[in-house]
């Protein structure tokens, strides 16, 4: 039952991923103008030479600081889950 | 020329990933398959920026021609570290199932203890 | 149970030089593709091809886990703060300050192909730096969580 289930979702997704994959237009995506307009005048407003680190840490810096945080709060949950517990015996963890 | 050949990679790469959560019962399979899921979408992330005869957006030593779009190589960076965060997180929680149920397989852990 | 003395020996040489690379692609973030993320993930990497080549054991006697989580907390606030500047001086937030006035990282640029000047583009390398600083450190511990979490500690 679960076998002829996930093989008949696995063949929706797959006609519906190849059959749109093939519809896009590979190498003339829509014309963009903040793209044209981040080209024209990235380097000349900020002073970088690289576009993409342009629009990573100056045109979209609040996205970065997002990023940012959330890989210190995976870094506090990692933490977390390794505590040590101290009034014990020995050094042991939680569930042992 | 290319015939649609990143976006038909990028479907490929997700249906794989998606068909190993599915069909496997190990923890550690099912985390592999979320990472090959992930590698897709940056993939079709990546691809879908691509002008024809472009050059990557650096203007350093750079030559004439039109250059491909920068912003979703931008959000790609973003994605990665994400994806970065979501499997550091998930493998944490897989050592401490594997030490509270001795087991790693998702057959051996349907008991609720009281 | 040691590795060999060729796979010491070369951790011990290539450690350095993968130091060094990854600090190039930290500073040089605005001229050449990389950045802060990129950086940092090389950097982790040479402090993971230590752990391979000696023992948790010893990777515990050369650095401590305090060192790291000081650097990452660092990073993070070094960030901010560039960005709070900005909001200081009275423009928005995130505003990029440094550019194009004359002193620290300020010379303009024109506009068009050039061979790249590492003066330039405002408060993008302190970003890429303060970045830089937070993925090494938050790499380094969660490997070292983790690792320190299996129980004995080695392999």
């Amino acid at each position: 039952m679960r076998k002829i289930v996930s093989v008949v979702v696995l063949l929706v997704l797959a006609v519906g991923f190849l059959v749109s994959g093939n519809m896009l237009d590979f190498g003339n995506p829509a014309e963009s103008g903040m793209d044209a307009y981040m080209l024209a005048n990235g380097q000349v407003q900020t002073g970088g030479n690289n576009i993409v680190t342009d629009v990573v840490f100056d045109y979209r810096g609040f996205d970065t600081l997002g990023e940012a945080t959330v890989l210190f709060t995976a870094v506090l949950g990692v933490g977390l889950v390794f505590r040590r517990i101290r009034n014990k015996q020995e050094e042991e963890y939680e569930y042992e | 020329m290319y015939l649609n050949l990143p976006f038909i990679g990028a479907g490929l790469l997700m249906l794989i990933g998606i068909a190993i959560i599915l069909m496997r019962k190990n923890l550690v399979k099912m985390i592999m398959g979320l990472s090959i899921v992930e590698a897709g979408v940056n993939l079709f992330l990546v691809a879908s920026g691509y002008v024809d005869g472009g050059i990557p957006p650096i203007f350093t030593a750079a030559g004439d021609t039109v250059m491909v779009y920068p912003t979703v190589q931008a959000m790609t960076l973003t994605n990665i570290v994400i994806g970065i965060a979501t499997t550091a997180l998930l493998l944490s929680f897989v050592i401490i199932v594997y030490r509270r149920y001795g087991t790693a397989d998702v057959d051996g852990m349907r008991r609720l203890r009281g | 149970m040691n590795m060999s003395k060729i796979v010491r020996a070369a951790a011990h040489l290539l450690f350095p030089a993968i130091l060094v690379y990854g600090f190039y692609i930290v500073v040089h973030g605005h001229l050449t593709p990389g950045g802060g993320f990129q950086g940092g993930a090389v950097i982790a990497t040479g402090f993971v091809l230590l752990y391979v080549a000696f023992s948790y054991q010893r990777l515990q006697e050369w650095f401590r886990l305090d060192a790291f989580k000081n650097a990452e907390a660092l990073g993070l606030l070094l960030f901010i703060v560039t960005a709070l500047v900005a909001l200081g001086l009275g423009a928005t937030f995130f505003y990029n300050w440094m550019a194009n006035t004359g002193g620290l990282f300020g010379t303009p640029v024109p506009f068009g192909p050039n061979p790249g000047y590492l003066n330039t583009a405002g408060t993008i390398p302190i970003m890429n730096i303060a970045v830089g600083v937070e993925v090494l450190g938050a790499m380094s511990v969660i490997l070292f969580y983790m690792l320190r979490g299996i129980k004995g500690g080695d392999e």
